[in-house]
C-alpha cells in the first residue's frame, strides 16, 4: 500500500505511516482517558446528576396523602403552594438565622484563636492541635455533648442560674441559638484551621517593618493582616455557610423531627428529610431540594467568581 | 549576640544604656509571653470544657449528676459506664461497620479519583475540557439535594441496608479528582517525556512516578474523605434501617442517646469511646488533615 501511494505522490508517502500510527496511538491514548474516567462518571450519572435532574420531574407531581396511591402531575402549583407555604418561609427565616448566628461567630473565634497561636512559643503545637480538635469530632458526638450540656436534669446550668421554661431544647425562642453554639464550637477547628492558612501568607517582614514605624499591634491587626487575610475571610464565610446550610444531625439528635418546627428549628436540609421519611412527600422535598441547590449554586458562583479575580490580582 | 557586645563595648557608657534597654525589652517580651500562654489557655480551656464535662458525667453515678452544685471532678468514678454502653450500645459492632464503610469509600474514592485525575492531567482526548467541568459540577450540587432519588435508587437496586447502599454513591469526589489533578500537573513534563523513551507505559508511569509523586496530595484526599465518610450522618440514617449489621456509630450513637434517657452517663461514655478513633487520625494525620481542608483557601 505504501508503495501504491508513493508511486501516486511521491511527497506526502513517507508521512503516511507514521500519521497513521500516531493516529492510532491518539486513539488509543483517548480509549485509556476514557476507560479512566468511566468509574467516576458513572457514579456522578447515576447518584449525582441523575438523581439532581429528576427533581424537577418529582417537583410537578404531587403525592396523594396515603402512601402507595399514585402522584399526579399538578405542574408548578405545588412549587407555588410549598413556596409560598408559612412552614416554608419560617423554614427559610430559621436558615437563614442560624447561618447568621454560626458564621460569623464561628469566624471571628477562629481568627482570634488562629492570631493567638500565631506565634514562636514552646509547646505552640500542643495548642494547635487542641484549636483545630473540633475538626474530627462527628455531629453525633458534638450534639450528644452539648446535649448534655444543655439538659435541665445535668445541673450546670441551673447552676449557672440559666433554666428556662420550656427547657432549652423545647424553647421555640432558645432552642435555634442553643443547636448554633454547638455548631460554632464543631466548626471552630475548621475555622482555626482556615484562619491559620491564611496567616501564614502574610508576610512577616511587612508586619515587622510597620512594628519599627511604631504601629501598634491594634493598627497593624486592623491596616494590615486583615486586609491581607481577605481573601481567606471570604473563602471562610463561604465554606462556613454551606457548613452552617448542611447542618442536620444535632438538629434531628437534640431536637427531633416532632418538635423542630414547633421550636423554629426546621432548617432547610431538616425540612427536607422531614418532607420526604416524616411525611412521605416526595414533591415537596424535591422543590424543597431545589431552593437548596439555587442557594448553594448562587455561594459557589460567587465564591469562584471573587477567586477567580483573586489569582489575576494576586500576580 | 557576641559581634554586637564587642562592637559595642567601647565606650561603657553606651553598652550600659543598651544593657538597660535590652533588659527591659526582654522584661517586656516575657510579660507577652506570658500573656500569649493565658490567652492560648483560655482558648484551649473552652474548646475543651465540653469534652471535659463529658467525661467528668459519664464517670457519675446518675444521682450525682443532677447535684448542685454540679461535681467537676469524678470523686467517686463509676468505671462502669463503659462496658455498659459498650454492650447496651453495640459499639464494637457499629465502630466495625463504620470502619468497614469507611475503608470501602476512602480507598474507592481514592482509586477513582486517582485514575480520573491522571486522565485529566496526562492523556489528551476529545470533549477533555467539557468532562472536566462536569466532575467539578458535582462540587455544586449538595449531597442532600440528591436524597430523594438515591433512596429510591439504593432501594430498587436491592441496597438498602447493606454496605453496598451506604457506600457505592460516594465511590466518587470532584473534589478529590480536582486536587490530585492540580498536583499531577505539577509534575514536571520532562519527566513523562523521559518515562516515555524509556518505555513506559501510562499505567507504570502512574503507579510508579505519578502517584508516588503526588503523595501529599493524595493523603490529603483520603484523610479528607475519611473523615467525611466516618462523620456522615444523614446517608446512613436514611438508608441502614433497623439492620444492626450495617448500622454506623453515628447513627449507633443517636440509638443509645434514645434507649438511655435515664443514663445519661452511659450515653456520654459510649461518646467518648467514639471519639477515639478520630483523636488518634488527628494525632498522626494533622499535616495531611490541615492540608485537605485548606486546599481550597491556599494557593
Amino acid at each position: 500500500m505504501t508503495v501504491a501511494v508513493s508511486a501516486g505522490a511521491g511527497r506526502e508517502a513517507p508521512a503516511a505511516p507514521r500519521h497513521r500510527s500516531l493516529r492510532s496511538r491518539k486513539k488509543r491514548e483517548a480509549a485509556l482517558a476514557y476507560l479512566f474516567i468511566l468509574p467516576a462518571l458513572l457514579i456522578f450519572s447515576v447518584f449525582v446528576f441523575y438523581p439532581f435532574l429528576r427533581n424537577f420531574k418529582l417537583a410537578l407531581y404531587e403525592n396523594p396523602p396515603y402512601p402507595n396511591l399514585p402522584s399526579h402531575y399538578v405542574g408548578l402549583h405545588q412549587a407555588a403552594t410549598v413556596l409560598s407555604s408559612s412552614a416554608f418561609l419560617q423554614s427559610l427565616l430559621s436558615t437563614v438565622l442560624f447561618v447568621l448566628m454560626v458564621v460569623p461567630t464561628g469566624l471571628f473565634l477562629g481568627l482570634a484563636l488562629a492570631v493567638a497561636a500565631h506565634r514562636k512559643l514552646q509547646g505552640i503545637a500542643i495548642y494547635r492541635v487542641i484549636f483545630s480538635s473540633t475538626v474530627v469530632s462527628s455531629v453525633a458526638v458534638a450534639a450528644l455533648v452539648f446535649g448534655t450540656l444543655m439538659n435541665p436534669v445535668v445541673g450546670l446550668l441551673p447552676w449557672l442560674g440559666i433554666n428556662p421554661t420550656p427547657s432549652i431544647l423545647q424553647n421555640p425562642t432558645w432552642a435555634l441559638p442553643a443547636v448554633a453554639l454547638m455548631t460554632v464550637w464543631q466548626f471552630l477547628g475548621l475555622s482555626f484551621i482556615i484562619m491559620s492558612a491564611g496567616l501564614q501568607s502574610v508576610p512577616d517582614d511587612l508586619l515587622e517593618a510597620a512594628r519599627i514605624d511604631g504601629a501598634s499591634a491594634w493598627t497593624r491587626f486592623w491596616r494590615i493582616t486583615v486586609p491581607m487575610l481577605s481573601p481567606t475571610l471570604f473563602f471562610g464565610v463561604v465554606v462556613g455557610t454551606i457548613y452552617a446550610f448542611q447542618s442536620f444531625g444535632q438538629i434531628d439528635i437534640l431536637i427531633g423531627p416532632s418538635n423542630a418546627a414547633g421550636v423554629h428549628a426546621n432548617v432547610l436540609i431538616y425540612y427536607i428529610y422531614e418532607s420526604l421519611q416524616i411525611d412521605n412527600n416526595a414533591g415537596q422535598a424535591a422543590v424543597l431540594s431545589i431552593v437548596l441547590f439555587v442557594i448553594t449554586l448562587s455561594l459557589t458562583l460567587v465564591q469562584m467568581r471573587y477567586l477567580e479575580r483573586r489569582v489575576t490580582y494576586a500576580r | 549576640m557576641h559581634a554586637d557586645a564587642t562592637a559595642l563595648a567601647p565606650t561603657s557608657r553606651h553598652s550600659a544604656a543598651t544593657e538597660a534597654a535590652s533588659r527591659r525589652d526582654r522584661r517586656h517580651r516575657r510579660i507577652r509571653k506570658v500573656i500569649s500562654y493565658l490567652l492560648l489557655s483560655v482558648g484551649a480551656v473552652v474548646i475543651l470544657f465540653p469534652i471535659y464535662i463529658a467525661i467528668v458525667n459519664s464517670l457519675l453515678a446518675p444521682s450525682q449528676i443532677a447535684h448542685q452544685p454540679p461535681p467537676f471532678f469524678p470523686t467517686h468514678p463509676m468505671w462502669s459506664t463503659y462496658p455498659t454502653a459498650w454492650n447496651e450500645g453495640h459499639l464494637g459492632l457499629y465502630l466495625r461497620n463504620s470502619a468497614i464503610m469507611t475503608a470501602i469509600i476512602v480507598v474507592g474514592q481514592v482509586v477513582t479519583a486517582i485514575l480520573a485525575a491522571y486522565a485529566f492531567a496526562f492523556l489528551s482526548f476529545p470533549f477533555r475540557k467539557t468532562l472536566f467541568i462536569v466532575f467539578l459540577s458535582t462540587l455544586m450540587i449538595p449531597f442532600e439535594v440528591t436524597l430523594i432519588t438515591n433512596l429510591d435508587t439504593v432501594t430498587r437496586l436491592g441496597w438498602y441496608n447493606t454496605f453496598q447502599g451506604l457506600t457505592v454513591p460516594f465511590l466518587a469526589t470532584g473534589f478529590g479528582t480536582f486536587l490530585l489533578r492540580q498536583s499531577f500537573l505539577q509534575i514536571p513534563k520532562d519527566l513523562s517525556e523521559a518515562a516515555t523513551l524509556d518505555g513506559y507505559g501510562h499505567w507504570r508511569f502512574m503507579t510508579r512516578v505519578a502517584v508516588p509523586l503526588a503523595r501529599p496530595a493524595v493523603a490529603a484526599v483520603a484523610v479528607f474523605s475519611f473523615l467525611a465518610s466516618w462523620n456522615n450522618y444523614l446517608w446512613p440514617l436514611v438508608v441502614t434501617g433497623d439492620n444492626n449489621n450495617v448500622r454506623t456509630v453515628q447513627i449507633g450513637l443517636k440509638l443509645l442517646a434514645n434507649t438511655e434517657v435515664q443514663n445519661i452517663n452511659v450515653t456520654l461514655a459510649g461518646t467518648i469511646i467514639a471519639i477515639v478513633p478520630l483523636v488518634i487520625l488527628l494525632l498522626v494525620f494533622q499535616k495531611q488533615l490541615v492540608r485537605g481542608l485548606t486546599a481550597g483557601a491556599v494557593k
